[in-house]
């Protein structure tokens, strides 16, 4: 486009610029701002007369009253096409490894490297042939990338029908290489690379239709796939205050759930806790595949001491990303931690364009934001009718002083599916993950069976009563009963809740163990125990969680574990009350 | 040849705003008034007007004052010479000493790629059973201690400062009373430390925005060495001082405020900080830990609580005492599982009884019957807090490990403990266990 529209600027105030034009500018559009040989990227957030408000994704140290601003024309957009996978992305998706090797230790600001490398090399088998009726999503052709066939597609951005005019033969080509040749009903011709843009704030919707989510995610975590599922296509939220352990579980998360794609959008947060996944997803074997967990993943990192502005993008870029795959049929989860740091970009962006503040100053137009960008997560069936790709969305969030009353999390419930609330008393306790589990709760459908779960549920419950009760009465003034009955539910937490993610056997539990162990557990439950005395089945719970616990730690259906559960079976004999 | 600027159209707070042009934001500024001359700092620009944030305070400053642009960002000397030597807030000699100019740098720089960062994996000894065993400290960590006033939070990070073997020693004070400054410092005398130290100490009675740079100051000194292949240790005392100055600044700016009255950016200026902290790839590392004094020991104030996101982990200093409970260490896990094989277990189990201890301890106070599990977990809280919480315990980690067993051994029975079996075998104390 060699007619941009400039401006000039005429406010600086942190990372927000006021900037005067004359011409015409779009919401949302990308501009540059001119600061010698630096261009620094930024959004138009706001349009009052012939001022913009632009928020700048970098620092605007040394930006001066009547620099030069450069409209672009076309808003903020993520780079899709074959090699994404295995990258590592700021939020704006420059290639963080890239960058390191250009300009060292540091985010110099005002560098922008290509998404993808557009020198690679990619084997092309094309599916689609002249005469061919496609829409925006239909398939072209396709190229290998890692263990996925990646499609090559028809850009999302074009309307209407188009006939394919020419396919490219079989062979090795680079990305921005011509695919195909479509015609649409006006007779104009455009062609197709691998690559296409779309704008990340705007959902990607070329399939037929929403379906329910029904089917599991399984996740590995047991309090998750026994007590709050998670469905494939669904969403769900993980709120605890700081040291309740949301990141560790959403990194467990990250490495054992059976999504084909996963993204791992780190907002705001740590820069460290990136730095592992970065570390040590090259090295972590996915035993799904066979091949390494980065060979799956994209990392989006806009970590908290990044630009700002940059960090509200990066949510929005990630989840394109996943819709990108999800249009390939794929299922893929995305994971943001946190979306609270989402927010309080938004918050300050609303501040300094001096907004009128909701609730804790955050805007009012949060909530709205918090649904849209929840509402992309589902799964779809696409064009053809028959093949199904879905995102789900987990969302960490970080409440204000851990407290649940605040607007993010409580935006966040009401369009969630499955609400994983951690907390302080559980992990001070340290029982792990501190999802609490009478306060959380799923609308998805559990992997075992209904009545197994409702005794495990009745009997916590029971269990907390008695504890709350024992606190007033004592243990001296405890039944018997009751008193065993707070034992099984505290054996219940220990054996089947509590997970070690720092155990190789116990981290990841598939769904075949959860249903054989889940079986097992709800047996102990369900079976009357006779005791002459509270320290006597304070004794035998204490020994029965010890032998259970290392029976956690013990590869599935190996023979020790066999040998283990033949243990497990004798202590219960011991004291089972026979009718 | 600057320009001179003679009318300053408004003076509020610390901001004042005068009408000038070709000025850049975050530029530096001399105001010369009846009281001496200050720095100035742009925080704002809007049409022909700057604001600038006086260091010096606006007290006094007359609308005819003298305003003089520098031309420049804020930039403070990382030369080796800055080794034993004070500067306030404003990088300005507090020792009587010569200015340096040496090899300045630009404060409050870019963040570092996390492409370049490492997974810190080297423990820093301290010598207290409470971090060594319970919250491993981890080179390149970010800690605050969080404590009331009151509480020995500065002795503690003396004496942490003086224990870990780092290369260099950095010292932030904001708001610090003026005998703390003299404690630190003939403290680190004492030791021999002096020399390996830098110290930016911004005192209760200094110019409040002098505050605000400290950190800054500090972190930009700090990354240069780390650069340079040291291991460098900050320590910022007091960063509650520090965001109220921030609060104070962004009222004046009449930005508005979100959660009691601090600005709604509170956390990404904080996290601006803490994100210095880090492990270079292939050079030195930088490990920051900041006392931050919680306002009516409310862990849920907006400084506390953004930090605690911020931070990885928390000490909390309460009673003379790092609280096992709500203390963590998100790095721990990094380190403990390489130091001796028993370590983990010793940490989980020890902990857990102390929760269980401090149960019954409610339910001995409320009058309950005491059972005999009661009456063991009463004597091992005793042991625990006698033995290993007392801040004066200074033993290696081993050896606190091993009195860990030994109290364990005292109160309880082998399984009652849950540890796994072939660890118990290996480490129980006496016969062996079950």
């Amino acid at each position: 486009m060699p007619e941009n529209s400039k401006g000039r600027i005429v406010g600086v105030n942190g990372n927000l610029l006021t900037v005067e034009f004359d011409t015409s500018v779009i919401q949302n559009e990308v501009a540059f701002v001119i600061l010698g040989d630096l261009r620094l990227k930024s959004e138009v957030i706001r349009v009052r007369g012939n001022r913009a408000d632009l928020q700048v994704f970098e620092s605007t140290d040394q930006i001066r009253i009547g620099d030069t601003v450069e409209f672009t024309g076309s808003l903020l957009s993520a780079t899709l096409g074959p090699g994404l996978l295995k990258q590592v992305y700021d939020g704006l998706q420059n290639p963080l490894n890239k960058l390191a090797e250009k300009s060292g230790f540091f985010l110099e600001r005002g560098i922008y490297l290509d998404a993808l490398d557009y020198e690679t090399q990619w084997e092309f088998t094309p599916t689609a042939a002249p005469g061919d009726k496609l829409r925006a999503g239909d398939r072209i052709g396709w190229v290998p990338e890692g263990i996925f066939q990646h499609w090559i597609m028809v850009p999302f951005a074009f309307r209407g029908i188009w006939e394919v005019v020419s396919v490219t033969e079989k062979g090795t080509y680079k990305p921005k290489d011509t695919m195909a040749v479509l015609r649409n009903s006006r007779g104009e011709e455009r062609s197709v690379t691998m690559v296409q843009e779309w704008p990340v704030k705007i959902p990607i919707s070329c399939y037929k239709e929403k379906i329910l989510p029904v089917e599991p995610l399984i996740t590995q975590q047991r309090i998750i796939d026994t007590f709050f599922p998670v469905a494939q296509g669904g969403t769900f939220c993980t709120p605890g205050p700081f040291g309740a352990g949301k990141t560790v579980l959403q990194h467990a998360i990250s490495q054992f759930a059976e999504a084909d794609v996963v993204i791992v959008a780190a907002c705001g947060e740590r820069a460290g806790e990136v730095v592992e996944i970065l570390r040590e997803f090259p090295e972590l074997k996915d035993p799904r595949t066979g091949k390494t967990l980065i060979d799956r993943s994209i990392i989006i990192c806009n970590t908290s001491s990044m630009p700002v502005a940059a960090r509200e993008a990066s949510v929005y870029t990630a989840v394109t990303l996943a819709e990108y795959y999800r249009q390939m049929g794929l299922h893929t989860l995305l994971l943001a931690d946190s979306t609270s740091r989402w927010a309080q970009a938004l918050r300050e962006m609303s501040g300094r364009l001096e907004e009128i503040p909701g609730e804790e100053a955050f805007p009012a137009y949060l909530e709205s934001r918090i649904s849209g960008f929840y509402e992309r997560a589902g799964l779809v069936l696409l064009n053809d009718g028959v093949t199904r790709g879905s995102v789900t969305i987990g969302g960490a969030v970080s409440p204000a002083g851990g407290n649940f009353e605040e607007p993010v999390t409580q935006a966040t419930l009401k369009v969630v599916g499955s609400f994983l609330g951690l907390s302080r008393d559980r992990s001070s306790a340290r029982r792990f993950p501190a999802i609490h589990p009478l306060e959380s709760w799923s609308h998805y459908r559990s992997i075992v069976p209904a009545d197994q779960l409702n005794l495990a549920v009745r009997t916590l419950r029971r269990g907390q009563e008695v504890n709350q009760m024992m606190k007033v009465v004592g243990e001296e003034g405890t039944h018997i009963d009751d008193f065993v009955m707070y034992l099984k539910s505290e054996f219940l937490d220990f054996v089947y809740l509590q997970q070690n993610t720092f155990d190789p056997v116990d981290s990841a539990s598939s769904r075949e163990r959860q249903l054989y162990c889940f079986e097992r557990v709800v047996r102990v439950l369900d079976t009357p125990f006779s005791f002459e005395s509270r320290d006597e089945a304070r004794q035998f719970f204490q020994e029965l969680r010890v032998t259970f616990t290392e029976w956690n730690y013990m590869p599935f259906k190996d023979e020790k574990f066999d040998a283990q559960e033949k243990v497990i079976e004798a202590k219960i004999q011991e004291k089972a009350r026979h009718a | 040849m600057r320009k001179i600027y003679h009318r300053i159209i408004q003076i509020a707070g610390n901001v004042i705003t005068v009408e000038a042009d070709g000025v850049a934001y975050n530029d530096l500024a001399e105001v010369v008034s009846s009281r001496g001359t200050s720095l100035a700092q742009v925080i704002r620009l809007q049409d022909s007007k700057v604001f600038l944030q006086v260091f010096a305070g606006s007290r006094g400053i007359s609308t005819g004052d003298e305003v003089r642009f520098l031309g420049k960002p804020m930039t403070v000397s990382s030369s080796d010479d800055l080794l034993g030597r004070v500067f306030n807030g404003a990088g300005v000699p507090r020792d009587n000493r010569p200015e340096i100019h040496e090899e300045e740098v630009g404060i409050a720089g870019p963040s570092v790629n996390p492409a370049k960062r490492i997974i810190p994996r080297k423990m820093i000894r301290t010598g207290i059973p409470m971090i060594d065993v319970f919250n491993t400290l981890v080179e390149s960590q970010k800690l605050p201690i969080f404590s009331v006033a009151g509480e020995p939070y500065n002795e503690l990070l003396a004496r942490i400062a003086m224990q870990a073997e780092v290369d260099v020693i950095i010292l932030g004070g904001m708001g610090l009373k003026y005998d703390d400054y003299l404690f630190f410092r003939n403290t680190l005398d004492e030791h021999g430390a002096l020399s390996r130290t830098v110290m930016f100490i911004h005192t209760a009675s200094d110019p409040v925005v002098e505050c605000l740079l400290v950190p800054d100051m500090c972190l930009a000194v700090a990354e240069q060495y780390a650069l340079r292949g040291k291991r460098v240790l900050v320590l910022l005392s007091d960063m509650t001082n520090f965001a109220d100055a921030m609060k104070e600044i962004s009222i004046t700016m009449e930005q508005i405020p979100s959660n009691r009255g601090y600005p709604g950016d509170l956390y990404s200026k904080l996290a601006a900080r803490y994100e210095k902290a880090v492990d270079f790839d292939g050079a030195g590392s930088i490990t920051v830990l900041a006392v931050t004094t919680m306002p009516g020991d409310d862990v849920t104030h907006p400084i506390p609580d953004n930090t605690g996101y911020i931070t990885e982990g928390q000490f909390y200093l309460r009673n003379g005492r790092i609280e096992p409970f709500g203390s963590l260490s998100r790095l721990k896990q990094n380190v403990n599982g390489k130091t001796r094989p028993d370590h983990r277990a010793v940490m989980d189990t020890m902990i857990r009884f102390y929760s269980d201890y401090k149960e019954t301890l409610e339910k001995q106070s409320m009058g309950f019957q005491m059972s005999s599990w009661d009456e063991k977990l009463l004597k091992y809280g005793r042991l625990f807090e006698e033995k290993l919480m007392d801040l004066s315990v200074n033993i290696q980690l081993e050896d606190a490990l091993d009195l860990g067993w030994k109290i364990m051994a005292e109160c309880f029975s082998p399984t009652e403990t849950g540890i796994k079996s072939d660890i118990l075998t290996a480490y129980w104390p006496g016969e062996k266990g079950n």
